[in-house]
């Protein structure tokens, strides 16, 4: 069981940076639109695991699509953010059930999942195109990045996560 | 002692994530400077036999349209050959030539980031240096920044560093081509002073000054322009001929000159 989740796991991590490299980095949705699928990994990742070792994880998937995009290491310092962030979002959305052994994410309610993703998704684009731009003058426009490109990525991963569903046990 | 390794096995997650975090800015940082970061571009190994394979399976959906481009320009430079008074066979000696060109493909392109960068499929071991000029037969695309022995990124004209010599074409005034990371369509001209008479719809092209393009490069026509804030130079918005969005086949040129003229700045200089 607990092979087959590294396996699982393994294997969502090389599919999904190709998926952002060769797919998604390429879709200039209104010439500047380019959702990144690849935070389904840290809201795929399973709760009960080793703080330090998923956040090294993250640590690998920001550098591999950077390696691959040509942003230097904007994605990896956004990924760790909200890979540190994860668990303080986690007791946000779900409240004290979090902290329970049982708890999976295929049994919160649906609000709580959408919350969940969606707080993942737009700190780290804040993050992102804060670095991206790089400077306060352009505060509008970090914005309306973080905007449009937060509503597009949600979209996309909620119906990529309802295309490959955690099974409820 | 004791207290120490207590608090550093409580915070270890922060402590790891304020390291990871330091790396990584360090590398963000250190490309805001002129060259890209050598670890983290599309020009590596790994990366570049990535997007190769890719190109090799969607390149064939556009070849129609992209054999039409080539046709068109070979078409154009017929035309100049045979328009050329006198042999041209003796021109062709290498040893002459002030330029020499290389072709390439594009195998990964971006223009939605304030820093774009552009991979082909030629490097080292076909003799790609870095500051080799990159154009396509429509205008210029950008110069190259890293090289592997098969790869190299280009660092594209839409990309805030980019910095290029540029003229007009009809009064030869020459400004610095920039981009402010706006519309992947138009770039900036500026320098240009105030005194210089425009028309919408002038051409602009590289200028002789830079040792990377040859002089007059297709850029891009005037589109929209009025004075800086200090109303002594123009801020002119060039609209590009070139497609940003659907480039394939560039050419890559090189001036067997360079070394020289670089020398003989830099030894100017040094003489001040």
């Amino acid at each position: 069981m607990i092979s087959n989740n590294y396996v699982i796991n393994v294997i969502r991590f090389v599919l999904l940076v190709l998926v952002q490299v060769l797919v998604f980095n390429r879709l200039n949705f209104f010439g500047f639109i380019n959702p990144m699928v690849y935070i389904l990994f840290l809201y795929w990742y399973p709760i009960k695991q080793n703080r330090a070792a998923f956040i090294g994880l993250c640590f690998l998937l920001g550098l591999s699509i950077d390696f691959l995009s040509d942003t230097m290491a904007i994605n990896t310092a956004a990924t760790i953010t909200i890979a540190y962030l994860r668990p303080i979002i986690m007791r946000f959305v779900f409240g004290v059930n979090y902290e329970f052994q049982n708890f999976k994410l295929g049994n919160a309610t649906r609000v709580q999942q959408f919350a969940f993703l969606a707080l993942l998704i737009v700190v780290h684009h804040l993050v992102f195109f804060t670095l991206e731009i790089f400077s306060f003058s352009n505060l509008l426009l970090i914005l309306k990045k973080v905007f449009s490109t937060s509503t597009t990525t949600l979209v996309l991963c909620l119906l990529f996560s309802s295309l490959f569903s955690v099974k409820k046990e | 002692m004791q207290q120490i390794i207590n608090f550093i096995l409580r915070y270890r997650n922060f402590i790891l994530y304020v390291f990871l975090m330091i790396i990584s800015l360090g590398f963000t940082i250190q490309s805001h400077s002129y060259h890209q970061s050598h670890f983290f571009n599309s020009s590596s190994w790994v990366a570049g036999n990535i997007y190769e394979t890719s190109f090799g399976i969607t390149s064939y959906f556009d070849l129609a349209t992209e054999n039409k481009k080539l046709v068109e320009e070979n078409k154009k430079l017929q035309i100049l050959l045979l328009n050329e008074n006198g042999s041209t066979v003796s021109k062709l000696d290498s040893t002459q030539m002030a330029y020499v060109v290389n072709s390439g493909q594009v195998i990964k392109n971006s223009y939605a980031d304030p820093r774009n960068y552009i991979t082909i499929n030629k490097g080292e071991s076909d003799r790609i240096k870095q500051d080799m000029g990159v154009i396509t037969s429509e205008g210029i695309l950008g110069i190259i920044e890293n090289t592997s022995s098969n790869f190299a990124t280009v660092q594209s004209i839409l990309n805030e560093n980019s910095n290029i010599n540029a003229k007009l074409k009809n009064t030869n005034n020459f400004g610095s081509l920039k981009w402010n990371a706006r519309t992947y369509n138009e770039v900036q001209l500026v320098d240009i002073p105030r005194l210089v008479p425009l028309v919408i719809g002038d051409t602009i092209v590289t200028g002789g000054m830079s040792s990377i393009f040859p002089e007059n490069v297709l850029i891009g026509t005037i589109k929209k322009f009025d004075l800086n804030d200090s109303k002594s130079f123009w801020n002119i918005e060039v609209a590009l001929f070139n497609d940003m969005t659907n480039i394939k086949n560039v050419y890559i040129v090189s001036n067997t000159d360079r070394k020289e003229i670089i020398a003989l700045q830099e030894e100017t200089k040094s003489n001040d």
